[in-house]
């Protein structure tokens, strides 16, 4: 579904990832993780389309198309969706005039019909009970006042609205106490299917023990340093990034 | 410079056959006053860039033309009248065509006993006590030259007048509407309304044009808002693209009262609205809110004073600009409180988006306090749509243009959710969504 082949990326002429390769298949959670500053979210922005981020080598190809020449609306029409890290407040959005407007683009977009208000909202009604988020919110401006869990609610939330086919989770527990994770967790698990895919970024191996990876890859200044299955987010707990670090500076030293 | 003279002769020269065309309706004390205001208008300069408080403003443009007085009585179908109505919101209706009242197209629902809605012509013939009262008693024609123009030029304008006690409950919605064709006409309407003690009412000024012909509108409201009255005051602004609409609200608000204007301004190719809301009496409440939207090579001025001259008044101003292309903004708020006006709360805000490199606007909030028991505040920003919010709207799959009219309508959506007709909200909200799509 995903083939990241040899991506190198800067911002502000300051090199950042430096030559990634990942290929990801349906059906398949991956995990990327890594110290602070290595890139993780860097990696994420970029997928999702970010300008700011400059592609100064390599190639990504969604579904054997060009994703880098898609601009970050087709990119979510045809199915990838990034859950923000910090996602942004938007006063005077509202939380169901948001979703309604993205999920009828994206229908327009395959030729499906647009759903009108109350089919809308029929819609919704369960993806909200996932998320254990009450229709109060619904008519609230987007994120604004939410705390961070429920603003981290509100992005899987939207993303069982949306049913992307890449699903990019950027930090997603990040900030959060045990219960809103397991809300969270238990949202991507319940999402998951043999027809998408699952990128998890995070620094910490915490989410994974309720989101259990098929692959767990670890960056390290701006590259992947070593992959393998979900024993290595154990390992990494276990021994910190450092660990890494030195058994790197061996195999380059050695 | 010759246009200037030539502007002003011509409304000099031809003041004797305009007071010959009242027949009637002219009493000595209106026509004296006329004269009097005549005299000023000759006497007093046309404002210029050199003037501090119309130093973003060049109406130069305005002085090329020779403006004239409608000829004709333009007749109009009852279709193009319901036209501008507000979908089904009940309200006494008030037309004016070309400046002219129309009564055939105007219509009264059930006012309270002693309520008045109707053309000021009337009201100087019927009821000349009130008019004696409160009429060009709270702006100035001996030193505003735009007043003093039309205050020679009395004759049409609507008139509200509210008995002590009594709520009106469906709004007054006066339309004027301007269609003008070859001949390059002014209108001036002059407009009173008065909400005597305890009295509730919404009016609704709704200035349209059917084309983009080019005319000048040069109007004069008086409010009065006597103790303890509730006056809920709208004024949509949908002007033809290149007229001129010079416009002046004076307020004089008494003890206890509460006043609200929402200003909503997307026509004219130069706009100047000065509005002057005055405490005189303790507890009183105001708020205007204003919403312009520009484009191409508009210009948008508005100046407002808020004189807290009694204390224990509150007054909230917000005011937001959408500007694009090569249009024009000012804002000037002021808000004054004298020396025994303490336990004054005023605050003020101006914000502005930017759609364009070439847009341009000027904001200067001005607040000269002279008591030291007060709470004021200001700000203003100058900004342009937020590229996070939009980056977020794109990676949800909303374009690029359909983002842009989410977010501008949320920029805009405090000052829309804050009137309180929900058919007024609807209506201001299509304006914006219309604007949005060209």
């Amino acid at each position: 579904m995903l083939e990241v082949k040899n991506l190198h990326v800067s911002i502000n002429g300051n090199k950042i990832l430096k030559g990634i390769n990942l290929t990801i298949n349906a059906g398949e959670v991956h995990a990327i993780m890594g110290p602070n500053g290595s890139g993780k979210s860097t990696l994420a922005l970029v997928l999702a389309g970010r300008e700011e981020y400059e592609v100064t080598d390599g190639e990504v190809f969604y579904n054997g198309e060009n994703l880098l020449e898609l601009s970050p609306e087709d990119r979510a029409r045809k199915g990838l969706f990034l859950a923000f890290q910090y996602p942004v407040e938007i006063p005077g959005v509202s939380n169901v005039n948001l979703l309604k407007t993205a999920l009828n683009e994206i229908r327009k977009f395959h030729n499906e019909e647009e759903l009108d208000a109350i089919d809308f909202l029929n819609l919704i009604k369960d993806k909200m009970k996932l998320v254990e988020l009450d229709e109060s919110f619904l008519k609230r401006s987007v994120n604004e006042g939410f705390s961070g869990g429920e603003k981290k609610r509100n992005e899987i939330f939207q993303m069982a609205v949306l049913n992307p086919k890449l699903a990019i989770l950027d930090e997603t527990d990040s900030g959060l106490d045990i219960d809103a994770l397991k809300v969270v967790a238990n949202g991507v698990n319940k999402l998951k299917s043999k027809d998408n895919a699952t990128i998890i970024v995070t620094h910490y191996q915490r989410l994974l023990d309720y989101i259990v990876p098929d692959f767990v890859h670890v960056l390290y200044d701006g590259k992947i340093v070593k992959s393998g299955g979900k024993e290595l987010a154990f390992e990494l707990e276990e021994k910190g990034y450092d660990w890494l670090k030195n058994s790197k500076e061996k195999v380059v030293t050695g | 410079m010759d246009n200037i003279i030539e502007f002003k002769e011509w409304f000099v020269k031809n003041f004797n056959t305009f007071e010959d065309s009242l027949n009637g309706e002219n009493t000595p004390e209106l026509h004296r006053v006329r004269k009097e205001a005549l005299k000023n208008f000759s006497e007093l300069s046309l404002p210029t860039l050199k003037d501090e408080e119309w130093r973003y403003t060049n109406i130069s443009p305005l002085l090329k033309y020779n403006f004239t007085l409608p000829s004709e009585d333009l007749k109009i179908s009852d279709e193009l009248a319901s036209k501008y109505l507000f979908g089904e919101m009940e309200s006494n209706i008030l037309i004016f065509v070309n400046g002219k009242f129309s009564k055939e197209n105007s219509k009264l629902l059930n006012l309270p006993e002693g309520t008045m809605a109707g053309s000021i012509s009337d009201a100087m013939k019927n009821n000349p006590e009130i008019i004696e009262k409160h009429f060009g008693k709270y702006t100035s024609y001996s030193n505003q030259i735009f007043t003093a123009l039309s205050t020679a030029y009395t004759k049409n304008g609507a008139f509200v007048y509210v008995p002590e006690g009594k709520i009106v409950e469906d709004p007054i919605h006066i339309i004027f509407i301007t269609t003008a064709s070859e001949e390059k006409i002014i209108i001036q309407p002059r407009n009173l309304f008065v909400a005597s003690k305890n009295s509730q009412v919404t009016i609704i000024e709704h200035f349209v044009s059917e084309n983009d012909s080019i005319y000048f509108t040069n109007a004069v409201t008086e409010i009065v808002v006597e103790d303890n009255a509730i006056v809920d005051h709208y004024k949509l602004q949908e002007e033809s693209k290149n007229a001129f609409h010079i416009a002046r609200v004076e307020i004089d608000q008494k003890r206890s009262s509460n006043f609200t204007s929402h200003s909503i301004s997307t026509g004219g190719v130069i706009t100047r609205n000065d509005i002057n809301a005055r405490f005189n009496g303790e507890g009183g409440e105001c708020t205007l809110n204003g919403l312009f939207l520009l484009e191409d090579k508009q210009l948008f001025d508005a100046h407002t004073l808020i004189d807290h001259a009694s204390p224990l008044c509150n007054s909230h101003e917000h005011y937001k600009g959408i500007l694009d292309d090569h249009s024009r903004g000012v804002f000037n708020g002021k808000v004054l409180v004298r020396q025994d006006a303490q336990k004054t709360n005023a605050f003020q805000q101006n914000n502005n988006i930017l759609l364009s490199n070439n847009a341009l606007v000027n904001t200067k909030p001005q607040l000269e306090i002279f008591a030291d028991d007060v709470k004021c505040s200001h700000g203003a920003t100058i900004g342009q749509i937020d590229e996070e919010a939009r980056f977020y709207l794109k990676s949800r799959g909303i374009g690029e243009e359909a983002a842009n009219a989410i977010l501008i309508h949320a920029f805009a959506s405090d000052v829309i959710k804050s009137m309180k007709i929900e058919s007024v909200r609807n209506y201001s909200e299509d304006i914006l969504s219309k604007r949005l799509n060209q």
